[in-house]
């Protein structure tokens, strides 16, 4: 109970706080609360010790969204029930702790998808309403907070408040993609979508530069189910963004003849080993070499050549399951290790569809010119959104992994401002997810000074002695509050 | 706090934080500037409260935007004080990355002067306020997995000379001190560094009767950080210092108690 719960910090919950790109970190004091009422006990040490608190999902933000430099890290990786579930209509009530993959994992063999999926499995159903997450499907189905019905929202004041589209509603479009910085989920219940089976069709094709990759998504927006280009941002001139392009399909009903075969987890699984015989755990290991501007180079020139060479233009088609498709950042266990020591960023940036090929363009020639390429490029389409803090855009979105060592860490700061100007002059936007380097002035010209004073009026509103703040807040938010 | 203080923390632009222990003077005010100079927060630490702040005035000033280094005036013989302090400097610099433990003393010593007095001194000084010091920030780096704990020997230590027995037997001690932290803390991914100076043009150098080849506390302060960054475990400043103590080390007793050094 409240009463008994400890209120006291102590050196014992210290624990290093690192963004999960790992290019940087803070210690924080880390409680792992697994009922509301404990959760309740760490807002109430929180309020004894003067601390401030943040939350955290799964740790999978690229930077420092869920930090809290010498505060409390609120992690709700054990608040992981399902509260409710509802097959004949695809309703599902869960706690915020709950991954991604225990969602899909429980709702596949009833027929079910979780509409918006993130690239791994691992991040929590707090985590994507709270940074509104997208998948590769972001300019059909939208981003995850499109799908979410409501959500009960623990306050610093202790009250929980149930928000939706007609409860709370400024609440409710605020604190989905607010950076979790209006309360702490205790709930949320969602729409999952209708699938007929555990497979996919999935085609690949090449495009040999970024105007034929964005034409391909632009062609099959009316078609497709899913979009996706993996870009290679070595390759200069007539051959500048090229391209490995994915569509996939729904199967229609009846088309799968064995969906309670194709639907089991068991046979969604991503395998471990490649080749039948190294152990992919090893992987990252090797692909560290690689993790080099020579390397790199040759892995994506190999890489596109091998497409190329199999599948082409005109593409090649296969059945792949949901999960092989949507998580290939799990295909590789611990791949961020092969980054080295000082780890990787992602810079990702949305720009609207006018101006989307004149500004990656100008991106990936500002890094190649300053021989600081990115390692892995991912080109999706996207649609707005009706959320207050919102990244979406009637266009593309670019995210691009750098490469952060102790050599190159000036420049890199350097590269992201120029590259934050590009995006501002192409009237882009960011997200918080992926961001290690956004500044106010530039958060205040893409989000607007009206949307911040509204979600600054609500903060004030059910937080008005910040309690919850994060170490993005203090850097990006804060000083324009 | 002022304004330079209030610069909140970037990812790709990292601000270790570091406490100097006995920062006012000699090599102690040179890794205040040093580390100011590398991007650090620095906690100052010294008895002398005007010296301080001037100290880190100066060092302010000279650093990058953000950057900064602040005055705590502290008695390192003031054992009971240093726990709630080391929270509030942890508290103030937004965290802990590396702690330098400097505090000591050497006062002059009649070769035939047994004074009970001066050699307590010298113990709570070089030895009892490292440990109150540095056992804390172990108890902190063994839960968050990193940080560096850096203390400031001697050459001294290595050896117990005719003269000043009790400065060779507190710098011996806080030596063995560092090496026992060490085994303890290098599986927590904790770097224990002991720096281990020999002539280095500060004040305590006006006793020695002929300092061949002193270095200044600049260039000292330089070389302890960059070993203390690589997580070396015993550096000799200058590198020299390490072969002459070798030999040292391995005089034997027979001959060394006959030698004048």
């Amino acid at each position: 109970m409240v009463e008994e719960a400890a209120t006291v910090l102590s050196h014992d919950q210290l624990e290093r706080v690192e963004a999960w790109g790992r290019a940087s970190g803070s210690v924080a004091h880390v409680y792992r609360p697994s009922t509301l009422d404990d959760l309740r006990g760490v807002f109430q040490v929180a309020r004894v010790n003067g601390r401030t608190i943040a939350f955290r999902g799964g740790g999978n933000s690229y930077g420092d969204a869920f930090g809290n430099r010498e505060q409390i890290v609120l992690d709700l990786s054990r608040m992981t029930r399902i509260l409710d579930w509802r097959p004949q209509d695809g309703i599902i009530t869960v706690e915020p702790g709950v991954t991604v993959s225990q969602l899909w994992q429980y709702v596949l063999e009833d027929g079910w998808w979780p509409p918006v999926v993130t690239g791994t499995a691992k991040t929590t159903i707090g985590g994507c309403a709270s940074m509104n997450t997208h998948g590769k499907n972001a300019w059909k189905l939208g981003t995850f907070g499109e799908h979410v019905r409501s959500f009960d929202l623990l306050t610093a004041s202790g009250e929980i408040l149930t928000c939706s589209r007609e409860e709370n509603s400024d609440l409710f479009f605020a604190v989905i993609g607010g950076a979790g910085l209006l309360g702490c989920f205790t709930s949320l219940t969602l729409q999952m979508k209708r699938v007929y089976s555990g497979l996919l069709r999935v085609e690949v094709a090449t495009r040999p530069n970024l105007v034929g990759a964005m034409h391909y998504l632009e062609e099959r927006m009316e078609t497709a189910d899913y979009l996706v280009g993996w870009l290679d941002a070595f390759a200069r001139g007539r051959s500048l963004g090229r391209a490995e392009m994915h569509q996939a399909h729904y199967l229609a009903d009846g088309e799968d003849r064995y969906t309670a075969q194709s639907s089991r987890p068991v046979n969604q699984a991503l395998g471990d080993s490649v080749f039948g015989v190294l152990p992919k755990s090893s992987l990252w290991f090797y692909m560290q070499f690689f993790m080099n501007n020579a390397g790199t180079r040759l892995v994506n020139t190999a890489k596109y050549t091998m497409s190329r060479l199999t599948a082409g233009e005109q593409g090649k088609s296969y059945l792949q399951p949901h999960a092989a498709y949507h998580f290939l950042l799990d295909y590789v266990p611990y791949w961020k290790y092969a980054y080295g020591r000082g780890g990787l960023i992602q810079y990702q940036c949305f720009l609207p569809k006018e101006t989307a090929e004149d500004g990656f363009r100008d991106l990936f020639q500002l890094g190649q010119r300053k021989k600081l390429p990115n390692y892995l490029s991912v080109l999706k389409r996207h649609r707005p959104d009706p959320f207050l803090l919102s990244y979406s855009i009637d266009g593309f979105s670019m995210a691009m992994d750098f490469r952060i060592t102790d050599r190159n860490r000036a420049r890199m700061v350097s590269l992201t401002r120029e590259m934050d100007e590009i995006v501002l002059r192409h009237n882009g936007r960011f997200y918080f997810a992926k961001d290690s380097s956004l500044r106010p002035s530039v958060a205040e010209v893409y989000l607007g000074r009206e949307r911040l004073d509204r979600f600054f009026e609500l903060k004030r509103r059910v937080d008005p002695e910040l309690m919850i703040e994060t170490d993005l807040w203090r850097r990006v938010l804060r000083p324009l509050y | 706090m002022t304004e330079r203080e209030t610069v909140p923390d970037r990812p790709l632009e990292p601000r270790p934080r570091a406490i100097v222990i006995g920062a006012s003077s000699g090599i102690g005010a040179a890794l205040v500037s040093e580390l100011t100079k590398r991007g650090y927060l620095v906690a100052a630490l010294a008895r002398r409260a005007d010296m301080l702040q001037e100290l880190c005035d100066t060092a302010s000033l000279s650093a990058a935007p953000g950057v900064y280094a602040r005055p705590y005036p502290h008695d390192v013989t003031d054992f009971d004080a240093i726990p709630e302090l080391f929270d509030q400097i942890v508290a103030d610099l937004g965290g802990l990355d590396m702690v330098i433990y400097n505090a000591g003393v050497m006062p002059a010593v009649g070769l035939d002067e047994f004074d009970f007095g001066k050699d307590k001194f010298q113990i709570e000084v070089n030895l009892l306020g490292a440990m109150a010091w540095l056992n804390l920030a172990a108890m902190r780096f063994q839960a968050s997995k990193q940080g560096n704990i850096v203390a400031i020997s001697s050459v001294s230590g290595d050896r117990g000379r005719r003269v000043n027995p009790a400065y060779h037997t507190s710098k011996g001690a806080l030596s063995i001190y560092m090496e026992s932290l060490r085994n303890r803390l290098t599986q927590h991914g904790v770097a224990v560094t002991t720096i281990k100076p020999g002539y280095v043009e500060t004040s305590m150098l006006e006793q020695v009767p002929n300092p061949r080849g002193a270095i200044s506390a600049a260039v000292a302060a330089d070389k302890i950080i960059t070993a203390a960054e690589k997580g070396r475990q015993v550096a000799y400043i200058p590198w020299r210092w390490e072969i002459i103590m070798l030999i040292i080390r391995h005089i034997p007793s027979f001959i060394f108690r006959r030698l004048s050094i």
